[in-house]
């Protein structure tokens, strides 16, 4: 359904992808985990081609997505639906325009029809009355819902999540993730999130694969994760600041000056 | 010297690659135009925008310049008796000059920022990619009824301030100075030639599109969060000034001689 090979990426000199590969089978849930700056929103960028790779392939129902115009690559879009991390809603519309967006673009509908139909997706995903409101009226929770129901909107067959939990609170947080759960039973749709909330993932995903400098390096059923016997993987998922994993600008080692 | 050179060679070069991403984003605007579906409702909120929002403060701008015009002629003028061509001054200053620069910097001080500064917003929190993921082109969405806004609008606004600004004149040289009305009149229609006024809407249009143009390449292109936004909104209404001092030279000299 979903496959990369050998991807390469850089920005400037930064390097952040190098020579990813990653299988995604249909109807699968599939979670990337990776430490912030790694580079996974830009694999999802890749997956729905927003970014075009340096080098490598992204096959989606075995067509090659980086050779394509910008035609065809927008008619393979149609079969995607996205949440953004900060759920990135329009926010000139109010909150039925931006769930209605695709079905005005690219559906002859009349606007009450697509209204109706907003209204109905937005109940989906647990909001009721709010079609009218602007986004700016809505709390982070709330955005993240209504992100949610104008990425279904278009009954696409591949939704990708970018951090649909980061920024919530524990609550709010487990309310998405028992939606996006849902989203897979009710929708059958193939699904792909990121996240580096280990909670979340455990929760919503069939395997897990691990990013880490630019490849993946460990990829398995949730229990298998949790029993991992590398160790960049236990350190990730038990959140040490101790271990292989460097952290950015901090030295491992502390030196205490007493007087 | 070494570093003054190697610094100047960067700049150039810099300077070459932004000029090319610009012309590369206008061809990739001009292209978008033609392929349907078109973008009508969007492109009618920027003409709003665009005409309609600038015009209180552009008719404030052109009746003032029209009036201090007639003044400072009139009494500099009056000095070797020339007053009575008040009413040519005026009118060719506005149409060829005044009106066209005026209202073009005006609108890349409004139209311009606020079109960096919502493109700007819209790339950092990520509406830019959400569209693309809806699978809208953003340039054909965001920068074409801009782009065409811009073009017709600026001319639009611009014949309004050339008549604002005659009229500023006429109110000073003939309600404050006593000079007659009929020469006034006489003097402003008798050298004002067509090619005057559309000339000068061909500038008009020329710097709309580039005020266009340029604030949402600005907008467009942002990176790094709410500073960048800031950036880009003010080298926006920078670049787009500069475009417009510049490129009127250019263009009178090519238009006017
Ligand atoms: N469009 C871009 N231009 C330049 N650098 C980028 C761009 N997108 C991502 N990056 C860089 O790539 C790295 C990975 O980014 P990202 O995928 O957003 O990380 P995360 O794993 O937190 O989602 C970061 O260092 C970021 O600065
Ligand atoms: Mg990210």
């Amino acid at each position: 359904m979903i496959r990369l090979e050998g991807l390469y990426k850089s920005f400037g000199a930064k390097e952040v992808l190098r020579g990813l590969d990653l299988e995604i089978g249909k109807g699968e849930s599939r979670v990337v985990i990776g430490g912030s700056g790694s580079g996974k929103s830009v694999i999802l960028k890749h997956i729905i081609g927003i970014l075009r790779p340096d080098k490598g392939k992204v096959f989606i129902n075995d067509a090659d997505i980086t050779v394509l115009r910008d035609r065809e690559l927008y008619e393979i879009r149609k079969k995607f639906g996205m949440l953004f991390q900060m759920a990135a809603l329009f926010d000139s519309m109010n909150v039925w325009e931006n769930v209605g967006f695709a079905l005005t673009r690219h559906r002859k509908m009349k606007l009450s029809d697509i209204r109706e139909i907003a209204i109905e997706k937005l109940k989906m995903v647990g909001l009721v009355g709010v079609e009218n409101l602007m986004p700016s009226e809505l709390s982070g929770g709330m955005k993240k819902r209504v992100g949610l129901a104008r990425a279904i909107a278009h009954e696409p067959e591949i939704l990708l999540y970018d951090e649909p939990t980061t920024g919530l609170d524990p609550i709010t947080a487990d309310a998405i993730n028992e939606l996006i759960v849902e989203m897979r039973e009710r929708l059958s749709v193939t699904s792909v999130a990121i996240t580096h909330d280990m909670n979340s993932a455990y929760k919503i995903a069939d395997r897990i694969s691990m990013l880490y400098e630019g490849k993946i390096i460990e990829t398995g059923t949730p229990e298998e994760i949790r029993d991992t016997g590398n160790p960049v993987v236990r350190q990730f998922i038990t959140g040490s600041a101790v271990g292989p994993i460097k952290v950015e600008g901090v030295s491992n080692e502390k030196h205490f000056n007493r007087a | 010297m070494t570093k003054l050179i190697e610094n100047l060679g960067r700049t150039i070069i810099s300077f070459t690659a932004e000029l090319g991403r610009i012309i590369m984003l206008l061809l990739e605007t001009i292209k978008q135009t033609f392929i349907p579906p078109y973008e009508i409702r969007n492109t009618f909120v920027q003409m709003l925008e665009i005409g309609i929002r600038s015009l209180p403060v552009v008719l404030v701008t052109a009746v003032f310049t029209g009036m201090v015009f007639a003044l400072q002629t009139y009494t500099g003028f009056k000095r070797f008796g020339a007053e009575s061509v008040v009413g040519t001054v005026v009118a060719l200053s506005m149409t060829r000059e005044l009106g066209p620069v005026l209202t073009g910097l005006i609108v890349a001080g409004r139209a311009g920022a606020a079109m960096a500064a919502e493109l700007g917003t819209m790339r950092v929190t990520e509406q830019i990619d959400a569209l693309e993921t809806l699978a809208t082109n953003p340039v054909k969405y965001l920068i074409v009824p801009r782009f065409i806004s811009g073009l017709t609008m600026l001319p639009a606004v611009t014949i309004v301030a050339d008549i604002i600004g005659i009229i500023g004149g006429y109110v000073v040289t003939v309600g404050i100075f006593h000079t007659s009305s009929v020469v006034y009149w006489k003097r402003t229609w008798d050298f004002l030639e067509a090619s005057d006024i559309y000339n000068g809407l061909i500038k008009a249009c020329f710097f709309g599109g580039s005020i266009a143009l340029v604030s949402c390449y600005r907008g467009f292109y942002t990176s790094g969060g709410a500073e960048g936004v800031g950036k880009a909104t003010t080298g926006a209404v920078v670049l787009s000034s500069m475009t417009i001092l510049i490129s009127d030279y250019f263009l009178s000299n090519w238009l006017f001689r």
